[in-house]
């Protein structure tokens, strides 16, 4: 029913890998007597370097040429003028045209936005997390480990519907605005708008900021907490002076999970934005799906990977360790 | 002032959680709406869910979500497990240097991997489909696993391994008899994130997959453009169900074991 | 090793049926485009199963179909996409032999610019884009593109998502061709696309979306093509259609077979079965487009051709026009204008 068939090469390149590996094998067991253990790692490099470091180099390749697979830095140039190819053509046409000529700031713009919006993101999933981490852990809370897996539930719903849900809630005609006017005030506008959108990306990453957080709380020792009081210190100190410094780690992590996905979304200002608004992931998918422009799609992608790479570099000044670990 | 304490936190949560189940509650209730309408209740019926199992395109997805997580998974686990037996067993350097390897998936965003790999498919002409789609969710399960087997091959006692051999075992027979064992715990974490993981992937799917070959959450995108369709309701609720049945299965099952 | 049994096992049933040998056609459609039972029909009918995918607009199924050769045998794009898709040389011909059903179609629709002779695509549905309004929120008469513009309807109005459509309409509010090349003409619809989202008349870009929104009294007005008003109509009597003075767009999506299609008799088939009257005529009943077969036409009587939606006046067709396809720089052009509107804040 579906076409499994790859093209001849591929499997090719299947039983070279497979045939590379084996002789490896064989030659670490005539040398050493035995296998060698960190030859178990090989299919899994090539694997990655076929399909994690070769397509990041294509995307490079595309981002430096043009339609004809030339070197070139158009693609920035349109990322940094989004006229830069009408401007082109326009001065081509004349003085009536010529008056057009100007630098377009929608490529920017919209980076800017999402930059903006992953930020408020982040803010208040850390506002709204860091507390429900913090009672969570409590070893008053008798129930913590029954919450924790009432997190986790939701996220087994596929998220585009739960997303998706929210649009009954909020149209106009919706759920919410039902009961106001049932309440007998008047409907408020709750979609189409950027509002809609951050309640979308905090629904749906707040998780991701919670779990890091509740981990890195809950392997705290108590008696650190219990040392500090003994010490003198009100629970409001020893919250700030103990508990909060020691969580750093699993903010810091929680900060990343939330922060990169909210930075690339690009469904949800679709759904509950209307498409009034675009982020930058909107606007990479476009220009791949809709206009079929590889080139300046790719720079648009690259510039959002060195983007995350210098915000994780950051990051990691926090966490030299990396030890606030993911989920559990 | 203990107790007031308690309450607001609980209090707390509460809310929390009210603001994470609300939108599924809204789901469950739609897909017993007789109407297709999403605002207007019409009355209780099942209806969606007899045409739930008459829908070809969603059963089609289904079957193509769950084998794509089912083989990602079952091969993800296996290079995987491997390959952190593998590091593990490496120099500091080289270690360091796979583990970056692994961490470039796991940090780029979700849409550069997609494109990424669709412009490797595209550049080498294969074909969108079913297979690229199995091999992009390897590439981006894989590391998971990883991930979840290497701190159980840190706590295992570094000199088993050598023991073993010591004692005559052959290499194979101190991989499956003493390694693997150990990690056990670690690499059914990580089959359980990939498998979990791949059921829910949407972005990577949705770009290295060709419209014949659908999984569920691409299937859902496109139909979310028209306006919702009453079926995916009553079927996010089954599958909804499922899983918290099969939770509490196996909590019992932990409950028992401990007891 | 019972357990990896058991595994092994859950894999093979999770494996998806291969049933290989079987004729299969790989129909590549708009969303909700189709009488899906007719799918059923089609199969039961002569064994052929039909894979049936779904597009939004016009230039996403363009860059799935250039980028995935040999994935589709049947394709439905609009008229000036049949024009790119000649001039990039990505049909092939139609052996009318193999649809002898080709005879319904509509004289007027036949040997069309776009594709003489229609050599390379059959006429599917027809229509017209125009302005779908909610009686109860718009009293006055509907009759011009300029109420999109009024502020009275603020946040009130949906528009397409969909470039040629949105740039087109605004083109004739402002008294140009829909065709036209001449960039001050584009520059000042893209003016007044953009001065029309800041006075806040705009709730939402949208495309398929929208029909349900307006059944659901989401927006006062919206700019749709014709089928999803006759759609939204049938289900809210509060609803009507209209299309403006100034004149708009008349639309002829066809059904066309790729070169690179591996299944090209199978697709011919199918192109022949949907052809049929009878079945011409239930896609028309559940899709409420223009039909172009004369004889699902004489089948439905006097409920299709007195509908105005669907079987429009011919003045009001006088102002319509087709879309030529745009090429080149002027595609390029067309892209950046509309990314302009779809960002200004």
């Amino acid at each position: 029913m579906y076409n499994m068939s790859l093209p001849w090469w591929a499997y090719a390149l299947m039983g070279a890998g497979l045939v590379i590996f084996i002789a490896m094998i064989a030659i670490s067991v005539r040398r050493h007597h035995g296998v060698k253990r960190s030859l178990f790692a090989t299919p899994y490099t090539l694997w990655m370097i076929v399909f994690t470091v070769i397509p990041c180099i294509l995307v490079a390749y595309y981002a430096f040429t043009d339609a004809n697979g030339a070197f070139t830095l158009e693609n920035f140039l349109n990322f940094w003028d989004s006229n830069y190819a009408k401007n082109q053509l326009y001065a081509s046409m004349g003085e009536a045209a010529s008056a057009y000529i100007m630098r377009g700031t929608v490529n920017v713009d919209t980076l800017v936005y999402s930059l903006w919006m992953a930020f408020l993101c982040t803010v208040i999933c850390l506002l709204l997390g860091y507390p429900a981490a913090l009672f969570m852990a409590d070893r008053n809370m008798k129930i913590g480990s029954t919450i924790v897996i009432l997190f986790i539930i939701p996220m087994w719903m596929n998220f585009l519907l739960r997303t998706i849900a929210w649009m009954s809630l909020l149209e106009d005609q919706g759920l919410i605005n039902k009961l106001l006017r049932w309440l007998g005030f008047d409907g408020v506008r709750l979609m189409y708008n950027s509002g809609a959108v951050l309640l979308g990306m905090v629904y749906n990453f707040l998780p991701f900021m919670v779990f890091p957080v509740y981990t890195s709380l809950s392997k705290l020792d108590p008696k650190l907490g219990e040392a500090a009081q003994d010490l003198g210190c009100n629970e409001w100190r020893t919250f700030t002076k103990v508990t909060a410094p020691l969580s750093l780690p699993g903010v810091i992590s929680g900060i990343t999970m939330v922060f990169m996905p909210s930075v690339t979304t690009f469904f949800i200002p679709r759904i509950l934005g209307g498409g009034n608004t675009m982020m930058f992931g909107d606007l990479i998918e476009s220009k791949f799906l809709t206009e079929g422009n590889w080139n300046v799609g790719s720079a648009l992608s690259l510039i959002m990977m060195v983007l995350i790479l210098i915000s994780l570099g950051v990051l990691r000044k926090f966490d030299p360790e990396g030890e606030g670990g993911g989920i559990a | 002032m203990k107790k007031t304490g308690l309450f607001f936190k609980k209090f707390y949560l509460g809310i929390i959680l009210f603001f994470l189940y609300i939108p599924i509650v809204v789901m469950v209730v739609q897909s017993f709406n007789a109407g297709k309408s999403r605002a207007k209740w019409e009355g209780f019926s099942f209806r969606w869910y007899a045409e739930l199992f008459h829908d070809r395109s969603i059963m089609n997805a289904l079957q193509v979500t769950v084998a794509v997580a089912v083989i990602a998974a079952v091969i993800a686990t296996i290079l995987g497990t491997l390959a952190a037996i593998g590091i593990y067993a490496m120099k500091k350097r080289s270690q360091s240097m796979m583990m970056t390897l692994t961490n470039i998936p796991m940090t780029m965003p979700d849409i550069v991997t997609g494109i990424s790999l669709m412009l490797l498919f595209l550049f080498t002409k294969v074909e969108r489909g079913f297979v690229t789609m199995v091999m992009a969710h390897i590439t981006f399960n894989t590391p998971y696993v990883i991930l979840s087997v290497m701190p159980k091959l840190k706590q295992m006692n570094k000199h088993s391994y050598e023991a073993a051999l010591d004692l005559g075992a052959t290499p194979t027979y101190a991989l499956t008899h003493v390694i693997i064992p150990e990690i056990r715990q670690g690499i059914v974490t990580g089959a359980m994130l990939a498998f979990t993981l791949s059921l829910d992937d949407f972005t990577i799917s949705y770009f290295t997959t060709s419209p014949l070959v659908q999984n569920l959450s691409t299937l859902i995108y496109s139909k979310a453009r028209i306006g919702i369709d009453p079926t995916l309701n009553a079927l996010s609720t089954l599958m909804f169900v499922a899983l918290l049945i099969l939770l509490v299965i196996v909590n019992r099952r932990t409950a028992d074991n401990a007891a | 090793m019972k357990k990896f049994l058991a595994v092994l096992l859950v894999l093979l049933m999770a494996l998806p049926v291969c049933a290989s040998a079987q004729e299969v056609v790989n129909v590549y459609n708009w969303e909700d485009y189709i009488d899906e039972s007719v799918l059923e029909l089609f199969e039961q009918e002569t064994g052929i199963h039909v894979n049936y995918m779904n597009f939004t607009t016009n230039e996403d199924m363009m860059v799935k179909v250039e980028t995935s050769p040999g994935a589709f045998d049947l394709v439905f794009p609009s008229e000036y996409m049949v024009e790119r898709m000649l001039a990039k040389d990505l049909l092939a011909e139609i052996d009318y032999a193999n649809i002898p059903n080709a005879q319904y179609t509509l004289p007027n629709l036949l040997n069309p610019s776009y594709d003489p002779n229609n050599a390379h695509s059959v006429p599917y549905m027809w229509g017209t884009v125009g302005i779908l309004y909610n009686t109860t929120m718009v009293e006055e008469p509907v009759d011009s593109w300029g109420i999109l513009w009024d502020t009275k309807y603020t946040d009130n109005v949906f528009m397409l998502d969909s470039i040629r459509d949105s740039m087109g309409v605004t083109l004739k509010y402002l008294g140009y061709s829909m065709n036209t090349h001449d960039i001050i003409a584009l520059e000042e619809a893209k003016a007044k696309l953009i001065e029309q989202k800041q006075s806040g008349v705009v709730k939402a870009y949208q495309v398929d979306e929208t029909k349900d929104k307006m059944v659901a009294g989401e927006a006062a007005l919206a700019v749709v093509w014709s089928g999803d008003a006759q759609y939204a109509i049938d289900l809210n009597p509060d609803l009507a259609y209209s299309i403006p003075k100034e004149g708009s767009n008349v639309w002829v999506d066809c059904m066309v077979i790729p070169k690179t299609a591996k299944n090209k008799e199978n697709a011919e088939k199918f192109i022949d079965f949907l052809c049929r009257p009878d079945i011409a005529q239930m896609n028309c009943e559940a899709i409420w487009y223009s039909s172009p077969n004369t004889g699902a036409i004489e089948l439905m009587g006097e409920a299709y051709t007195s509908n105005t939606t669907m079987n429009p006046s011919e003045e009001a067709l006088a102002g319509c026009e087709y879309f030529n396809d745009i090429q080149g720089d002027f595609l390029t052009l067309y892209n950046i204008l509309w990314m302009d509107v779809k960002n200004a804040k």
